[in-house]
């Protein structure tokens, strides 16, 4: 059984803050930062705005990471998504602009359907969310985490692990043959 | 106040609903791109939130988000190498213009 595998001889740990005042205003701050970059996203024109609006957004989200103690995905949230696929897609963006101020515009009729939808559905999920029982605890639990990952990673975890370094591969030679010179 | 397991599903449903948003509304190929890696980022949130409140110490939720970061990295490459063979092919990344296969 999994439930209880830490790595050995690591104490299940009660963090200090839990439901303390400093975790609920950092927890605030930081899910209003993730938010509102999110909107920045999707009310910029600019395309490298949006960029910038995302990269504050992800690193939001890796500030909440670190709030539900997932120390390693937070890290690997840095490095892989911000530092990485971020930095791709401005790439993107900057080979594939012509000019900084060309625009695409979407008619007004469709922005107001799709707000109509979007609005509909994040009040319908939160309504959801709200009413639902769930049975959660509240124990931080502070264990090693990168230990035990990697223990999941190579035992329970071991043929997606596997595929995942195949898909790498994969997309590497895709993205080589993708970008190739037209002779 | 303590801080529920409903907040953070809460945060990843605004961030879904913004990146569905993104994705319906933007011409810019790119754009449609960062649409997807917000909805991707709010399945991520909430695997982990789940997972520490739910049950602490299995780390299920935290190594199906690291593989979702991992197929999120991967497609994003593709997404990309497409975008710029279409902007090298029709010097545009509207997404409108690119309709030669409709109908």
């Amino acid at each position: 059984m999994h439930s209880a595998a830490f790595a050995a001889g690591e104490p299940a740990v009660v963090s200090a803050a839990s439901g303390g005042l400093l975790e609920a205003v950092l927890f605030y701050a930081v899910a209003g930062a993730t938010v509102a970059s999110a909107l920045g996203v999707c009310i910029s024109r600019n395309i490298v705005r949006m960029a910038v609006w995302l990269f504050i957004s992800l690193g939001s989200v890796a500030m909440l990471y670190f709030l539900l103690a997932a120390n390693f995905l937070a890290a690997i949230q840095l490095i892989v998504y911000v530092g990485g696929t971020l930095v791709l897609l401005i790439f993107g963006v900057m080979l594939t602009s012509k000019s900084p101020w060309v625009r695409f515009d979407t008619p007004k009729l469709e922005l107001l359907a799709a707000m109509v939808v979007c609005a509909a559905l994040a009040i319908c999920l939160c309504i959801v969310l709200s009413r639902t029982a769930w049975s959660g605890t509240q124990q931080v639990v502070a264990g090693a985490t990168v230990a035990a990952l990697g223990e999941r990673l190579l035992t329970t975890y071991l043929v997606p692990f596997e595929v995942a370094g195949v898909l790498l591969m994969i997309v590497m030679v895709g993205a080589a043959h993708l970008a190739r010179q037209e002779e | 106040m303590t801080i529920g397991l409903t907040h953070y599903l809460v945060v990843a449903a605004a961030l879904f609903a913004t990146g569905l948003f993104t994705m319906m509304t933007k011409r810019n190929a790119i754009g449609i791109l960062i649409g997807v890696e917000l909805i991707l980022n709010s399945a991520n949130v909430n695997f982990v939130a789940f997972d520490r409140y739910l049950g602490p110490g299995r780390l299920d939720g935290q190594i199906t988000a690291l593989f979702v970061i991992v197929v999120a990295a991967a497609e994003a490459a593709i997404a990309v190498g497409i975008c710029i063979n279409v902007y090298k092919n029709l010097a545009t990344v509207d997404v409108d213009s690119a309709a030669r296969l409709q109908g």
